[in-house]
């Protein structure tokens, strides 16, 4: 038998490290219950951020929550950060375990 | 010409991230580097402090940070008319320009060392004072009568972060320790000093290198300004330190302070307080530019005309 699986929302922050600061409480204040949070590299539409230090570094924050707190968290990310800072988020759906946790 | 040989580490970065090798320093490495740096600075900073008295300071620190506010003051008009760039931009540059880089003022104290010119330990209070002012000008001047700014955050991410942290706790340390207290570990924090600065002068050539491709499109001007603008702030540090009556050594060091322009506070503090400005010019310019000139050409000019006009102006 399968364990009981519940559908929810992984929401994909990746963007520059300069905003950690400013996006993590923003986070617990749209209703996300937790986070992970890891260091980043790569390249897009603002070059190479190849993590040399601190000011070409990028971080990867995945949130996994209800589909209300998802649609919140893109809402305020885009509203707050879209404009002036290098950010892309994503939503998809996957199944979890507990979803009481998330 | 006689390089100091830290200044050599920073060239051969310098050319390796030009020749696109695939020599790179991991992150936690220069992480770990400017945590020793900073604390080592504070704590040489501290046991020098410890042999004077600190109210003495008060003054000359009073006029060291307001000269140096006039430096944004000064860099943003011509940034804003001169250069035709956005407001934001003008600003956080200026903002960049007035605070200060720490890397530069250990290079012209070991470049002082290695001439045996004295320096006060004690101009360390001064660097750990300059960073944020300038950064406060800076905000001020992109928000003047629009937009909102969270001075708490602001405030918070500068006086909270790591160079203020180490500098300040680090010059506590020192002072409260002495000379005495702080022998068991001059091995580590003394000793190893220049070591250490040149492996994070390898890193900051690395990483000059990858900025210099952002300068090309911010066209000449910017290019020109991160030339004249340390050129003129050092000049205001000469007389500011003539006028104070310091000696030949701290006049070097105080003209360094304000010649330098940050690529570490600067940048953090305004991607939160002016994010809309493009980090690309003004880190571009200050650790692209402005920090390779005053390691090469910078510093020894910085000396030369300290001896020039040592005497004259008092």
């Amino acid at each position: 038998m399968s364990p009981a699986l519940t559908g929810r929302k992984l929401v994909t922050i990746v963007c520059e490290a300069e905003l950690e600061t400013l996006l993590l409480p923003e986070l617990a204040r749209q209703g996300a219950h937790g986070y992970t949070l890891t260091e980043a590299r790569g390249q897009g539409a603002r070059g190479v951020r190849d993590g040399a230090w601190r000011a070409s570094s990028n971080i990867r924050i995945e949130v996994l929550c209800d589909e209300g707190v998802a649609e919140r968290l893109v809402e305020m990310l885009q509203a707050r950060f879209y404009a002036d800072y290098g950010i892309v988020v994503f939503v998809i759906d996957v199944e979890v375990l507990r979803p009481g946790k998330f | 010409m006689q390089f100091e040989p830290v200044i050599l580490f920073f060239l051969l970065g310098l050319s390796a991230g030009l020749l696109r090798s695939d020599l790179k320093i991991p992150g936690v490495v220069y992480e770990a580097l400017s945590i020793f740096l900073l604390l080592a600075i504070g704590l040489k900073g501290g046991v020098e402090l410890a042999r004077h008295d600190v109210l003495d300071l008060a003054l000359p620190a009073l006029v060291v940070v307001s000269v140096a506010m006039l430096i944004p003051l000064a860099c943003f008009p011509v940034l804003l008319r001169v250069g035709r760039l956005p407001r934001a931009d003008a600003a956080s540059i200026a903002a960049h320009y007035g605070s200060v880089s720490v890397v530069t003022f250990a290079v012209a104290s070991s470049f002082l060392a290695s001439r045996s010119v004295a320096a006060d330990g004690y101009m360390t209070v001064f660097l750990a004072l300059l960073e944020l002012p300038a950064l406060l000008v800076g905000v001020f001047l992109a928000r003047r009568g629009q937009g909102q700014v969270s001075w708490g955050t602001l405030l918070h991410e500068v006086l909270a972060g790591k160079s203020i942290i180490l500098l300040a706790g680090g010059l506590l340390i020192g002072w409260l320790a002495g000379p005495e207290g702080i022998r068991p570990l001059d091995r580590v924090f003394f000793d190893l000093f220049k070591g250490m600065l040149a492996f994070f002068l390898l890193e900051m050539g690395l990483v000059a290198a990858g900025r210099l491709a952002d300068l090309r499109r911010a066209g000449p001007f910017l290019v020109v300004f991160a030339v004249v603008a340390p050129v003129c702030a050092g000049l205001l540090g000469i007389v500011t330190a003539s006028l104070l009556g310091f000696s030949v050594g701290n006049a070097v060091l105080l003209a360094t302070l304000y010649a330098s322009a940050s690529y570490i506070a600067a940048p953090a503090a305004m991607r939160i307080a002016v994010p809309e400005a493009n980090p690309a010019l003004s880190i571009g310019a200050s650790l692209g530019i402005t920090f390779p000139f005053n390691l090469i050409a910078g510093i020894p000019l910085y000396h030369w005309l300290a001896f020039r006009l040592n005497g004259v102006l008092t």
